[in-house]
């Protein structure tokens, strides 16, 4: 006699400890094998594009903070690049610069929390708070320029809100010194742990074409071996001045595009920010304003524009219709997460419900991005 | 202690109440400590300070808990089985608190001087699948029975490992009685098994890559069994939010957490008195270099009780650096790799104690 089994439907969230936010995960299950996800979204929506046809350009910036709010920095500096190619505007040399330095400690700061609290989904809550000890020092170094810790409202359009702290630069530098440290710890203690590869090697397979075909970026694309970097492809600021790689995933634990790979390109990519941040801080000019260019009153010409920046999450693009208002007619944004999002439920299929954790921490949402 | 108690009081079942309450007292003056030191342990290696603010360096921190904790409210899933989700923290915590009746923490305090204290101690500490169940299904919620099912296949597929490993070590002393086995190890600390027991000769060395391996198996087995990391994932916070407890409140979950501290202490004891010299002292005694007879006892206590307390901290230490195997993973390692070299390690110790 066959036994009459049925398939299970898990409700995963919005309130559980490992969606990373409000994300409700509708699984159903045959015993511990997932056989469908449906991602529901929508319960952080604020409205943040509808917003800002009402607020003036320069009102725009400290919503774009609220988006990815691990990595205000980038949003902001998104939404000041769109702007600025809207109306036309140079920055001065050093507020590039400063502005790459920000951008480049938010992308460590924003891996740090993204490999930790992939770490604590398999269960290894130490190195979550290796990475976390520095990333506050992170966070110390954006309190001392401009006051905050998490929403920045830092680059502006045409410029920065404060000049960087006589300190910033020393501190900038040990810290740099410091962090390599961290990111051996870290290997030591979880990338290269037994069980941490077990978990992760061979698990949520994203082969490059899938990825591409659904428009990943970012991490989660590179990680499946396509070495696209927005700051290499399409350059922007002064990426050109910069000497790094672009990290891919090489399959060094299992095959190309698991989710360890995800994993291993974040932490290359941390040190390669390393890098950039060590250049970016011999050649930072020290005379300069940071505020000259910023303009009085915003009204662009009519027009549309489109800019992208690399987040450390993806693709972070904006498109700004202007209808030769003080306001903007519609501003649109292109979301890395809301993106990855969609390859939930292609990774997941198959997998144990134990794994989806691990597929879910390492293609690293943030839902204040997904539903703005 | 139960006859000295039975001729002291001469009522046997007043001696039989206070000989149960020993343990009982050691087990929650225990779980005070452990919880602390759990804290204090991670928060060290994480470079925390941990629990401050509650007596000193934060050492009364769970009588503040618990004082929390005791005010809970109770609320419940609908529609859930009240029987069994009553009884389901007790059933789990009589499970690891009658382990304790045969645990002798020195030749003058055990609780019962029965002739097969270990083959007992199995039995009673897999009472505690029983109860996990009964509360994994009664408080329907589908992560409490994804928890429980994990759970209980796990403390049974591991049973067996520990019980061949046991066996072994049964074979090699003769004798089930866990009293007898800790006394042949007494002395020094070369004659405890780990190190080859207290024989002479070519087979003591032979015995110890064998008894290494014996108790390497029985540490991994009696860590899933008692569902800490690596093998913690019937609670996986990050998947089953806290597996078969998720929907237990207030005291009740206390009672959880109690049997989860209690079970850690009690199978650190069995290591300790199978490998380590159970209740002997490493370097012999103050009481006999004094020649005062009655602090003996109080010696042994405190060495079963340290070392005891040492594979606990080790428990914590492993909890804290390693990240959580796959269900799958779990059994295959059980399966594939522990019984096989459990049972090949059987054979191995058989041969050698022909010798």
């Amino acid at each position: 006699m066959a036994l009459k089994t049925e398939r299970m439907v898990l409700n995963m969230g919005p309130q559980h400890p490992a969606t990373h936010g409000v994300l409700r995960l509708e699984l159903e299950v045959e015993g511990e094998l997932v056989a469908k996800v449906t991602p529901h979204i929508g319960y952080l929506h604020r409205c943040f594009e509808k917003h800002c046809e009402a607020m003036m350009y320069n009102q725009v910036v400290p919503y774009t903070d609220r988006m990815d709010y691990v990595s205000s920095m980038y949003n902001n500096w998104g939404y000041a690049i769109a702007v600025e190619k809207l109306l036309g505007i140079q920055v001065s040399e050093k507020v590039e610069y400063i502005r790459v330095i920000m951008g480049e400690l938010q992308r460590i700061a924003s891996h740090a929390l993204a490999l930790g609290s992939f770490g604590l989904d398999i269960g290894a809550w130490t190195p979550f708070l290796y990475l976390f000890r520095d990333r506050e020092r992170i966070l110390t170094l954006f309190e001392m320029t401009c006051g905050a810790r998490l929403l920045y409202n830092y680059i502006w359009v045409g410029g920065l809100s404060h000049d960087i702290h006589p300190d910033f630069l020393r501190m900038t530098r040990e810290f740099v010194r410091d962090f390599r440290a961290t990111v051996d710890e870290v290997n030591n203690l979880l990338s290269y742990n037994k069980i941490f590869i077990e978990r992760t090697a061979n698990i949520g397979i994203l082969p490059i074409d899938t990825a591409i075909n659904f428009g990943c970026t970012g991490p989660t694309l590179r990680g499946s071996g396509l070495a696209y970097d927005l700051r290499k492809d399409d350059t922007y600021s002064i990426y050109n001045r910069f000497d790094f790689n672009v990290c891919v995933g090489q399959g060094l634990q299992g095959t190309v595009g698991d989710a360890w790979d995800r994993y291993y390109v974040r932490i290359l990519e941390m040190l390669e920010s390393l890098r950039i941040i060590e250049q970016a801080l011999d050649q930072i000019p020290s005379e300069g304003d940071v505020q000259s260019a910023i303009p009085k009153r915003i009204k662009p010409p009519k027009g549309t524009v489109y800019a992208r920046v690399e987040n450390p999450r993806g693709e972070l693009g904006y498109f700004i219709i202007s209808d030769g208002n003080t306001n903007p007619f519609r501003v649109k944004v292109r979301p890395p997460s809301f993106v990855h999002l969609e390859i939930m439920s292609d990774l997941c299929k198959g997998h144990l419900v134990s794994d989806m954790m691990a597929i879910l921490g390492s293609i690293d949402i943030v839902l204040g991005e997904v539903d703005r | 202690m139960y006859e000295y108690l039975n001729e002291l009081l001469g009522n046997q079942i007043l001696a039989m109440l206070l000989t149960a309450c020993v343990p009982l007292v050691f087990i929650l003056l225990y779980t005070l400590f452990a919880v602390w030191l759990e804290r204090k342990v991670s928060a060290h290696m994480q470079d925390r300070l941990g629990p401050m603010r509650v007596g000193w360096h934060g050492s009364l921190q769970l009588i503040a808990d618990f004082m929390k904790i005791l005010q809970k409210e109770v609320p419940v899933a609908k529609n859930y089985d009240r029987i069994l989700y009553e009884m389901a923290p007790v059933l789990v915590f009589t499970g690891s608190f009658a382990a304790f009746a045969v645990i002798p923490f020195s030749s003058g305090l055990i609780g019962s001087q029965i002739e097969i204290g270990i083959f007992y101690l199995m039995a009673v500490s897999s009472f505690m699948v029983v109860g996990i169940l009964m509360g994994g299904w009664s408080s329907n919620n589908k992560y409490s029975l994804l928890g429980a099912m994990r759970s209980s296949a796990q403390i049974v597929s591991y049973e067996i490992p520990t019980a061949l490993v046991v066996l072994s070590m049964v074979m090699l002393t003769g004798t089930l009685s866990l009293s007898k086995i800790s006394d042949m190890q007494t002395a020094y600390f070369w004659n405890w098994y780990i190190l080859g027991g207290p024989g002479t000769g070519i087979a003591k060395f032979l015995l110890i890559p064998s008894m290494i391996a014996a108790f390497v198996i029985i540490y991994i087995s009696t860590l899933a069994e008692v569902n800490r990391t690596p093998f913690d994932i019937p609670e996986a916070e990050s998947e089953l939010v806290a597996g078969y407890f998720t929907e237990y409140p207030g005291i009740k979950y206390a009672m959880f957490m109690l049997t989860e501290y209690t079970n850690m202490y009690a199978v650190s004891a069995v290591v300790v008195l199978l490998f380590f010299g159970g209740y002997h002292s490493p370097f012999g005694y103050l009481g006999n270099t004094l020649g005062i007879g009655w602090l003996i006892p109080f010696e042994q206590a405190f060495w079963f009780i340290s070392k005891g307390m040492f594979f606990v901290f080790v428990q914590m230490w492993l909890r804290w650096t390693l990240p959580r195997l796959r269900v799958d993973q779990l059994m295959s390692l059980c399966w594939k790799y522990l019984i096989p070299y459990a049972l090949l390690n059987l054979i191995i110790i058989g041969i050698i104690s022909l010798l």
